[in-house]
């Protein structure tokens, strides 16, 4: 029954795919089905980690700590902060709140997105989610457009009921804000406190001996990309007895007039016992206040610099769960009461910025402290703190690439300074191989094309660094105002740019461009005001709000992007923040707004970047973000007139995430990536269709990318988790309906190096520390399934041209791209069998350069690719050498097999029946010659045999990059005529036994078995 | 002709979510019996002898594998030398030390866990509910770019120092054979608990009637995993119980 209605229902399918596929043109290509074993590695750095938005315990188990971060998703430590792993690799990485079910905590989990400290540069959440599984598996369970999560609370008396605080959209007005409350687990909800359209809830607290107590503090704030407001006449402090159905102010105590952020703690020892921090219009009147009758009266209690400072970002209270008059303050460093409040001190040394703080479930000695840093540790209640090592979070604004062999990747991180590091380092990439270039917020960092010159730069170019790295020179290069000019605007994240045509070049943007042909000593100006110039935007003085805020992280009406064809230095590129594209084609003596050409983007949206074609100097891209007005549509175009017109590429909107940065392939121009919001997008047909690549890229915001022109690399500056590198990306180029329409296609890549990479590596520190994966220096044979092998023998030899095996591989199966990497090695010898192992016969001989041939067998077919092998060669070694070298390791590799197999023959003897005693033990005793047969593989190692010290010659010259030296060769004449001695003696004995009794195996057969 | 195809893709789309609605997961599991050689078969199947290897740089590496519903052994060959890792005789868990060449005892608790694995043999699914277990289809997925159902099998519980805990594996069938082409388990304890272990798939092969994957990879999700080929496998094979035992004088034996 089942089965025949099965069979009619794919019968049917099978039909509509066929008549599908009849009546369509041409095949839409889903290119997520392709990627196959195309993977990202993420390289960190962790060395300075990235923004904690939230920490959270597991209220039973001390071992358990959960990290939200602000761009890089929920990571989980099973062993105390010792390690961190993460947890929500497949949805949005920025995290506002994350809440374990105290009545089921192995298992329910929720997390809301969208970071609760919105600085200029936060990203922006798409809900929350729940894990019935600890974390393995999530669900999206609603409030969409809620942007930012603050807090989550189950009631630890009923699982169902779940209250959330949404802080909601930070650049617009939006509904979705307020006080959520669901009764049954999170499947609906209701807004049971709403304001208005532009008040959120900041933060909620429960009484924990009550859960119908609840207190929620509602803020009033919004951002614009020029300015920020904090405070209003709606920012206010509730409280609800009644699980939320009604909701009183409770304001006995507080200042008068306008309200900012406001924080709140209760305490868990004393549930009366509360703190709020309150940000006023007056500077006294800010600052904590205490209430200990549950929030009827309040009395301010401090007002210092580390309880008032910056309360958008800074705003968490805890109180210590055993001490209610111990109670930390989330701040610049951090800040600890033990009186209740009356007096604070700094927390211990570590990185500035702290958003959140928890106290271990046991031991208010024992602390876990998020910071713009990364997590830290305290076991003596934060008088010293110890960062977790293995947190990938820093925060990228911008990378770029050199030319270098590994190639290192070198990028500016938000309140982390400058960096760069290796793209491969022996052992993996971790924090040791990263070198600052720069301090305060970092953004462009730029290798000089030709020499060991780095540019960095701090916010708002208040300083620009030129890092002459070899001699440690440094010297700040910034333009400085001169006649004639207004006073210069710098974006916070400041435009740099090397140029493709002379190396020496560089721009600078403020609302000029800035030009300069002496890698920045001089400079000229070589553009009008480029930008609106809208006055009403540029008044960062009075940003803030209630508390001001004039980082310079609000400077607008600037230029964001710059750059100069690769094809033609006169044309170049500028796009501004407050939406102009700009364009000259004489080197800056005319300039042409073109943003008119431009359809469907709204007015004075944010030109994020500019991409000149490498290809054709008419071809450019550029991409637009509106999301600081609240717009969180994908925008990118293509001109191919320089200007004159525009082509939507995502003109089937299948894009999700506000796109900050867009790269063209060299080789094929309908191969492009975007960077979103929300992870990386890819096009093979020129922006038709966009697929996500999700193998280890999270949905993280991608900030810029560079394809690396000698690898084919993309490499992405994402901000939350670090570098990310997809390795050659060339197989991309190929992927059409035509590759697709074989059976199996291999890709055109043939030329393959043999690296010769020697070197030593360390592991100290690996238990802890964070790795990041290196490229691979193996041959990588690349081919396109149309379908994943699943059912049937798939094999793969690596063959000499004449067909003779060199060595067995494991096919990829997957469909689309399938990588099979080859160590360049043939098989290693068979080995003598002893008590031991021999460690040097491990060793596998590495084929000499040369035409090998990879063969695939698949079901009945054959499929055939041939590849070039060479030598990288910086040994320097002539053919002639490499001809020596590898018939010395062959002669040894056949020397040990040849023993293998007289050892082989002699067991057969000694296990024989038919043999007599006394002959057994003549063989025995040239056994015992020939391999160890005595002691273990450690210390209990017995004496050397000949076995040992062949394998040991062969290995050693098999490893070597050189040619065998006159040692190596006095060292083989002794081996050889022991062996020939040994041989002597065995062929003397053989002559004593009939083998033919024996049924033994053929050399051949005992070598290739 | 734009609009025929919009109304055929409405159509199929129509069909492929009545079809994935219409899959129950024992639905899923019985043709997954049913393709690879019927239950009935299956619970003919008392144990199990495969030979595999896995290529190491070269090296090729056989590898012996058993399995009975309560006794298993893995023999690794190096060199000519056997050395066996996770023997079980019913009570005794041992493997060989590589440095010493002696054998080792685990302890009880991974004993008891062992032996609850023995249980689910030949196939977890087979019977699965008299085992005590319970299935259940989170959803439809794609993996290697094959359309997979996502089923949850929930265990015996494993115990890990003192405590019980759930023992889930995820497994994904390719939803045009039904036969799974990965499976994901979560570590549970050791240094590495948290981590997702990742087996894939692949190479279904007859063997006396029934199908089984003769390639697998196996490793933690997200990296490079470690691939075994699998040259034969012999269903309800002979194996000398000797070969199950603890050995407890290695070194006189030999000598």
């Amino acid at each position: 029954m089942l089965n025949k209605s099965t069979t009619i229902l794919s019968g049917i399918l099978l039909l509509c795919i066929s008549l599908s596929s009849f009546s369509q043109e041409k095949k839409e290509i889903k290119l997520e089905n392709y990627f196959g074993d195309l993977k990202a590695r993420e390289i960190g750095p962790a060395v300075m980690s990235g923004r904690i938005s939230d920490m959270e315990n597991h209220p039973t188990d001390p071992m358990i700590i959960y990290a939200g971060s602000a761009g890089g998703g929920v990571w989980k430590s099973n062993d105390a902060g010792t390690t961190f792993y993460p947890i929500f690799d497949d949805h949005c990485q920025s995290i506002g709140a994350l809440e374990i079910d105290p009545n089921d905590p192995d298992n329910t989990i929720y997390v809301g997105t969208g970071e609760p400290w919105p600085r200029n540069s936060v990203s922006t959440g798409d809900g929350i989610y729940k894990s019935t599984d600890g974390g393995n598996n999530w669900d999206k369970i609603g409030l969409e457009n809620s942007e930012r999560i603050a807090n989550i609370i189950v009631n630890p008396e009923n699982s169902n009921e779940v209250y959330v605080a949404v802080l909601g959209a930070l650049w617009s007005d939006n509904k979705e804000r307020g006080v959520y409350k669901s009764v049954d687990g999170g499947n609906t909800w209701e807004n049971i406190l709403y304001l208005n359209e532009s008040t959120g809830c900041a933060d909620l607290a429960m009484d924990p001996t009550n859960p119908n107590i609840l207190y929620a503090s509602m803020w009033e704030f919004r951002r614009t990309a020029w300015s920020f407001n904090s405070g209003g006449e709606n920012s206010a402090l509730y409280k609800s007895t009644d699980g939320g159905e009604n909701w009183n102010k409770i304001h006995n105590g507080f200042p008068e007039g306008k309200l900012g952020r406001l924080a709140i703690g209760v305490s868990e020892s004393n549930p009366s016992t509360l703190y709020t921090v309150i940000e006023a219009e007056k500077n006294e009147d800010k600052g904590l206040y205490r209430s200990v009758d549950g929030g009827k009266n309040w009395e301010q209690k401090n007002n210092d610099f580390g309880i008032t400072v910056r309360p958008f970002y800074f705003s968490r209270i805890v109180v210590d769960p055993r001490d209610e008059n111990t109670v930390v303050k989330a701040g610049l460093y951090g800040s600890i009461s033990k009186d209740g409040g009356e007096t604070f001190e700094s927390l211990g040394n570590m990185h500035p910025d702290i958003h959140d703080m928890v106290f271990d479930i046991n031991n208010s000695d024992v602390m876990y402290v998020g910071t713009d840093g990364g997590v830290y540790r305290s076991w003596n209640k934060g008088v010293t703190m110890e960062i977790v090592e293995n947190l990938p979070l820093s925060q990228f604004y911008h990378i770029s690439v050199d030319n270098e062999e590994p190639y290192n990747i070198y990028g500016g991180l938000q309140d982390n300074g400058s960096w760069y590091g290796p793209s491969f380092a022996a052992g993996g990439i971790s924090a040791k191989n990263w070198n600052p270039v720069g301090q305060g917020d970092g953004f462009r960092v730029l290798r000089h094309p030709t020499k060991n010159i780095i540019y960095s730069e701090m916010q708002g170019a208040e300083n620009v660094w030129r890092y002459d790295v070899d001699n440690n020179l440094v010297k700040t290069i910034q333009p400085l105002p001169v006649k004639g000019y207004e006073e210069y605007r710098f974006n916070w994240n400041a435009p740099i740019e090397i140029s493709k045509n002379n190396p020496d070049r560089i721009y600078i943007g403020s609302q000029y461009l800035h030009k300069s042909d002496d890698m920045g000593n001089s400079w000229d100006i070589i553009s009008p005001d480029l930008t609106t110039n809208d006055k009403s935007k540029q008044n960062q003085e009075d940003s803030g709000g209630l508390s001001m805020d004039n980082s310079g992280a609000e400077n607008h009406t600037t230029i964001f992007t710059v750059t100069e064809s690769p094809l033609n230095e006169n044309i170049i590129w500028v796009g501004t923040d407050d939406g102009n594209v700009q364009v000259t084609s004489d080197g800056g003596k005319n300039w042409k707004n073109v943003i008119e050409n431009i359809e469907g983007v709204p007015n004075n949206t944010w030109v994020y970047h500019i991409e000149a074609s490498t290809q054709n100097e008419n071809v450019a891209y550029a991409v637009f973000d509106g999301h600081t007005s609240g717009d969180m549509k994908a925008y990118a175009y293509k001109t191919s007139d320089l200007g004159k017109t525009w082509k939507n590429i995502i003109p089937n909107n299948d894009v999700t995430g506000f796109v900050r940065n867009i790269q063209v392939d060299y080789v094929n121009e309908d191969l492009l990536f975007l960077g979103t919001e929300l992870g990386v997008y890819i096009t093979i047909n020129g922006g038709d269709n966009w697929s996500r690549f999700a193998k280890n890229v999270p949905p993280v915001a991608v900030h810029y990318m560079e394809l690396q022109e000698k690898t084919n690399d993309l490499v992405m500056g994402t901000h939350g988790r670090g570098v990310i590198i997809i390795d050659d990306i060339s197989p991309l180029r190929e992927i059409n309906d035509k590759s697709l329409d074989e059976k199996l296609y291999f890709f055109s890549k043939d030329e393959f190096t043999i690296q010769e990479y020697g070197g030593f590596s360390d592991s100290f520190g690996r238990e802890t520390q964070f790795f990041g994966a290196n490229s691979s220096l193996s041959c990588e044979i690349q081919y396109l399934l149309p379908k994943r092998h699943t059912f049937g023998k798939m094999t793969m030899e690596i063959q000499d041209m004449d067909g003779n095996k060199i060595t067995t591989l494991t096919p990829g199966k997957s469909k689309g791209i399938n990588t099979v990497s080859w160590g360049y090695n043939m098989r290693a010898p068979k080995i003598a069998k002893a008590k031991t192992l021999s460690f040097g016969g491990f060793t596998s001989p590495t084929v000499p350069a040369g035409k090998y041939k990879a063969v695939i067998k698949k079901g009945r077919d054959t499929f055939e690719k041939v590849i070039n092998v060479s030598y990288k060669n910086n040994a320097g070694l002539s053919s002639e050498d490499r001809k020596f070298q590898f018939e010395t390791v062959m002669k040894l590799f056949n020397m040990t097999e040849d023993l293998a197999y007289t050892v082989y023959t002699i067991d057969e003897i000694i296990s024989s029946e038919e043999m007599s005693k006394k002959t057994k033990s003549k063989f025995d005793e040239l056994k015992k010659k020939l391999v160890i047969t005595t002691g273990d593989n450690y210390v209990g190692a017995a004496k050397k045999q000949l076995r040992e010290k062949m394998a040991d010659l062969y290995s050693k010259v098999a490893s070597s990059y050189d040619i065998p030296s006159e040692n190596e060769l006095d060292n083989l004449k002794l081996i050889e005529k022991e062996m020939v001695s040994a041989k002597n003696s065995y062929n003397k004995l053989l002559k004593k036994v009939d083998l033919s009794k024996l049924n033994l195996k053929t050399y051949d057969e005992f070598v290739n078995e | 002709m734009k609009k025929l195809n919009k109304l055929i893709l409405i159509a199929i789309a129509s069909i492929l979510t009545i079809s994935v609605n219409a899959q129950s997961v024992d639905e899923i599991i019985e043709t997954y019996f049913e393709n690879t050689g019927g239950a009935e078969n299956w619970e003919n199947v008392q144990g199990m002898k495969m030979n595999a290897s896995i290529n190491q740089m070269g090296m090729e590496i056989p590898i012996e594998m058993v399995q009975f519903k309560d006794k298993m052994y893995t023999k690794i060959s190096v060199q000519g030398m056997e050395i066996k890792q996770g023997v079980f005789d019913g009570e005794t868990l041992w493997s060989t030390n590589f440095m010493s060449m002696k054998a080792e005892k685990s302890d009880q608790e991974d004993v008891d866990n062992v032996r609850n694995e023995l249980a689910e043999f030949p196939d977890p699914f087979l019977n699965y509910r008299e085992k005590g277990f319970t299935a259940e289809l989170m959803g439809t997925e794609s993996i290697e770019g094959s359309d997979v159902f996502k089923i949850k099998l929930t265990k015996t519980p494993m115990v890990i120092d003192g405590e019980e805990i759930p023992n889930v594996s995820i497994y994904y069938f390719d939803s045009e054979n039904y036969v799974p082409i990965m499976v994901h388990e979560e570590v549970m304890d050791g240094p590495g608990k948290g981590m997702i272990m990742e087996s894939k798939m692949s190479d279904y092969q007859e063997v006396e009637g029934l199908y089984m994957p003769f390639s697998m990879t196996q490793g933690v999700k997200d990296q490079p995993g470690q691939p075994i080929t699998i040259s034969s496998i012999e269903l309800n094979p002979t194996v000398d119980e000797s070969e199950f035992e603890f050995p407890e004088s290695t070194e006189e034996e030999n000598n």
